[in-house]
C-alpha cells in the first residue's frame, strides 16, 4: 500500500527503480557497486524495449496495413488473430542462408548493418521515459541527439556502396540526398521549441510542456513540419525512396540476407519507435497527464504517434526523388525558419506585455 | 543470510579499499583517454596508408568520433556534439560523395601510394606542425579548464552575439555566398 501511494507520487518507473537500487545497495552495500549495476539494468531496459517494439511492430504493421486495405492480415500462426507471426518471421529469418555478394568490399559490407544500429540505439539514452527516468539527462540532450542521430546516414551509404550492385549504390546515394536535405527542417523545426522551453535538457522541455500548453498548440507549424521530416528520416512511405522497390529493389539493403537484413529492419522499426518518441516528449507532453501514471500516458502517446506514421505508410503514395528534395529545401525549410522567426517575435512581445 | 550479505559487503569493501590505495579512479580516466587517443592515432594512420579512398574517408569519420568521445570524456557535451555533427557527420558525407562521384572503376588501388620523396616533405610538414601545435599547448595559460566546463552552450552562444557579432556575422556572409556560388554554378549547368 506504502509502495502504491509512493508510486503515484513519484511516478511508477522511479518507485520501481529506487526499489532496485535499496535492494542492491543492501546486497553489494556500496553506492558506487549499486550505481554502476543500475546503469547496466539500464541498458538492458532500453535494449529489451526496442527488441519488443521491434516485434510488435512487426506484426502492428501488417494488421494496421490489413485495416487500411480491408483485409484480415496474418491470422493463422497462432491463433485468429496471428499473434505469433512475428515469432515465426523470425525463425524464418534465422534460419536463411547468409549470402554474401561476390565482389562486395567484405569488411565494409558487414560493418554496414551493424553500424546503422549504434546510432539509432545510442539515442535511446537521453528520451525521458517518466519524470526523471533517463539512462543520462544531459543538460545538451537535443543537440547531442541530433549529432548522433545524424550518424546514421553513413551507415547507409557504405552498405549501398559495398554490395557491389548498381541498385545498391544508388539506393545509398538517395539516402545521403534525403536524409541530410530532410534533417536540416527538423532541427529548424526543434529550434521553436528549445525558444520556447529555454532549455536544451529533455527532461525541462517535458516540464515546460506542464507548465504552459503542450507545444502541439503552441508550435502547430513546427509540429507538422518536424512530422513530415521524421517520416523522411526513417525512410518511410511516402519518402521511402532509399528502398523503393519498384525502382531500385530494395536499396542499401538488396545484396542482405537473413539476420543481416532482419538487423537493418530492426533498425528501421527503433527509428520509427525513436520518433514516436520525439514527437511525444517535443510536442505532445511527455508523460503529462490526469488520473494515469505518467509511464502510461506517455506509452499512450507514443503508440498513437506510432499509428499516426503507419497510416501515413499505407495511406500516401510514394514521391519522386526530385519532388521531395524540392519540397524540403523549397517548402519546409522556409516554413520552419519562418516559425523560429515568428516564435523569437512571440517571445519578445510576451515579455513586453 | 546475514553472514551472507556481510561477507560480500566485506569483499566490496577490501576491493574499494584496495582500488582508492593504487588511485584506480585517475587510472581509469587515464585509460579512456589513452584508449581513445590510441583509435583515434590508429584511425588517423588509417587514412593515410588505407589504399581505398572510401576505406581512408570512413577511417577519417572513425578519426573524428573518437576525437568527440575525447571531448565528451572530459565533461564537454557541447563540444562533442559539435564534433560529432559537423566533423564526423557532414564533412564525412561531403567527402564520402565527392569521392563516389569520382568513382574509379577500380576502388581497391584508388589511394595510390606516392613516391619517396613525398612521403619525406609530407613527413616533415607534419612534424614541424606538430611541433607548433605543442609549443602553443604547452606555453598556452590554459593549462586546466579555468571554470567547470558544466553548460557551455549559453556562454557560448553570449559571447557569439555580443562580443563576437563581428566574426559571427562575416562567417554567415561567407557561406551564404558559398551557397550562392554554389546555386548559380549548378543552374548554369542546367541551362546549357
Amino acid at each position: 500500500m506504502e509502495l502504491l501511494n509512493t508510486m503515484l507520487e513519484n511516478g511508477v518507473v522511479s518507485t520501481l527503480a529506487d526499489e532496485l537500487r535499496n535492494l542492491l545497495m543492501l546486497i553489494f552495500g556500496n553506492e558506487v557497486v549499486a550505481g554502476f549495476l543500475m546503469k547496466c539494468v539500464g541498458i538492458g531496459a532500453i535494449l529489451g524495449i526496442i527488441s519488443v517494439a521491434a516485434i510488435v511492430f512487426t506484426y502492428g504493421e501488417r494488421k494496421v496495413c490489413a485495416f487500411m486495405q480491408v483485409r484480415i492480415g496474418p491470422n493463422r500462426v497462432g491463433g485468429r488473430f496471428g499473434l505469433l507471426q512475428p515469432i515465426a518471421d523470425m525463425l524464418k529469418l534465422m534460419s536463411k542462408e547468409d549470402i554474401i555478394p561476390e565482389g562486395c568490399d567484405r569488411v565494409v559490407w558487414a560493418l554496414g548493418p551493424m553500424l546503422l544500429f549504434v546510432p539509432t540505439a545510442l539515442i535511446y539514452a537521453f528520451f525521458p521515459f517518466d519524470n526523471g527516468v533517463a539512462l543520462a539527462d544531459v543538460n545538451v540532450g537535443i543537440f547531442l541527439m541530433l549529432a548522433i542521430s545524424s550518424q546514421a546516414v553513413l551507415p547507409f551509404l557504405i552498405s549501398g556502396y559495398a554490395s557491389n550492385s548498381k541498385y545498391a549504390f544508388i539506393g545509398g546515394m538517395r539516402t545521403v540526398a534525403q536524409m541530410l536535405s530532410y534533417e536540416a527542417p527538423m532541427v529548424f523545426s526543434l529550434l521553436g521549441v528549445v525558444m520556447l522551453s529555454g532549455s536544451m535538457r529533455m527532461c525541462d522541455i517535458v516540464n515546460a510542456q506542464a507548465e504552459q500548453f503542450w507545444f502541439v498548440l503552441m508550435q502547430p507549424i513546427a509540429f507538422v513540419v518536424f512530422v513530415i521530416s521524421a517520416t523522411a528520416e526513417t525512410n518511410r512511405v511516402p519518402f521511402d525512396l532509399v528502398e523503393g522497390e519498384a525502382e531500385i529493389v530494395a536499396g542499401p539493403f538488396a545484396e542482405y540476407s537473413g539476420m543481416r537484413w532482419a538487423l537493418f529492419f530492426l533498425a528501421e522499426y527503433a527509428n520509427l519507435l525513436s520518433v514516436s518518441i520525439l514527437t511525444t516528449v517535443f510536442f505532445l507532453g511527455g508523460w503529462n497527464g490526469p488520473f494515469l501514471p505518467g509511464v502510461v500516458w506517455f506509452g499512450l502517446k507514443v503508440l498513437a504517434m506510432v499509428f499516426v506514421f503507419m497510416w501515413f505508410r499505407w495511406t500516401f503514395p510514394r514521391t519522386r526523388i526530385d519532388q521531395m528534395l524540392a519540397f524540403s529545401w523549397k517548402v519546409l525549410l522556409p516554413l520552419a525558419l519562418a516559425n523560429v522567426l515568428f516564435t523569437g517575435v512571440g517571445i519578445y512581445a510576451r515579455q513586453w506585455l | 543470510m546475514d553472514a551472507i550479505l556481510g561477507q560480500v559487503h566485506e569483499v566490496v569493501a577490501w576491493a574499494f579499499a584496495l582500488a582508492n590505495e593504487y588511485d584506480v579512479s585517475s587510472l581509469i580516466e587515464a585509460g579512456v583517454f589513452f584508449l581513445f587517443a590510441g583509435l583515434a592515432l590508429l584511425f588517423a594512420c588509417g587514412v593515410i596508408f588505407l589504399r581505398n579512398v572510401v576505406h581512408s574517408a570512413l577511417s577519417l569519420t572513425a578519426t573524428f568520433i573518437c576525437v568527440a568521445c575525447l571531448y565528451l570524456s572530459i565533461g564537454a557535451d557541447f563540444m562533442g556534439a559539435v564534433q560529432i555533427l559537423v566533423y564526423g557527420g557532414a564533412v564525412a558525407v561531403l567527402i564520402v560523395m565527392a569521392i563516389m562521384l569520382t568513382r574509379r572503376d577500380d576502388m581497391a588501388h584508388s589511394n595510390p601510394s606516392r613516391g619517396l620523396l613525398q612521403h619525406v616533405a609530407a613527413a616533415v610538414v607534419a612534424g614541424l606542425f606538430l611541433l607548433g601545435m605543442a609549443a602553443v599547448a604547452v606555453l598556452s595559460p590554459f593549462q586546466s579548464a579555468p571554470l567547470p566546463l558544466g553548460d557551455a552552450a549559453p556562454g557560448l552562444a553570449d559571447l557569439m552575439l555580443t562580443h563576437y557579432v563581428l566574426p559571427f556575422e562575416v562567417a554567415a556572409v561567407l557561406l551564404l555566398i558559398a551557397m550562392i556560388g554554389a546555386i548559380v554554378l549548378a543552374k548554369g549547368a542546367d541551362e546549357r
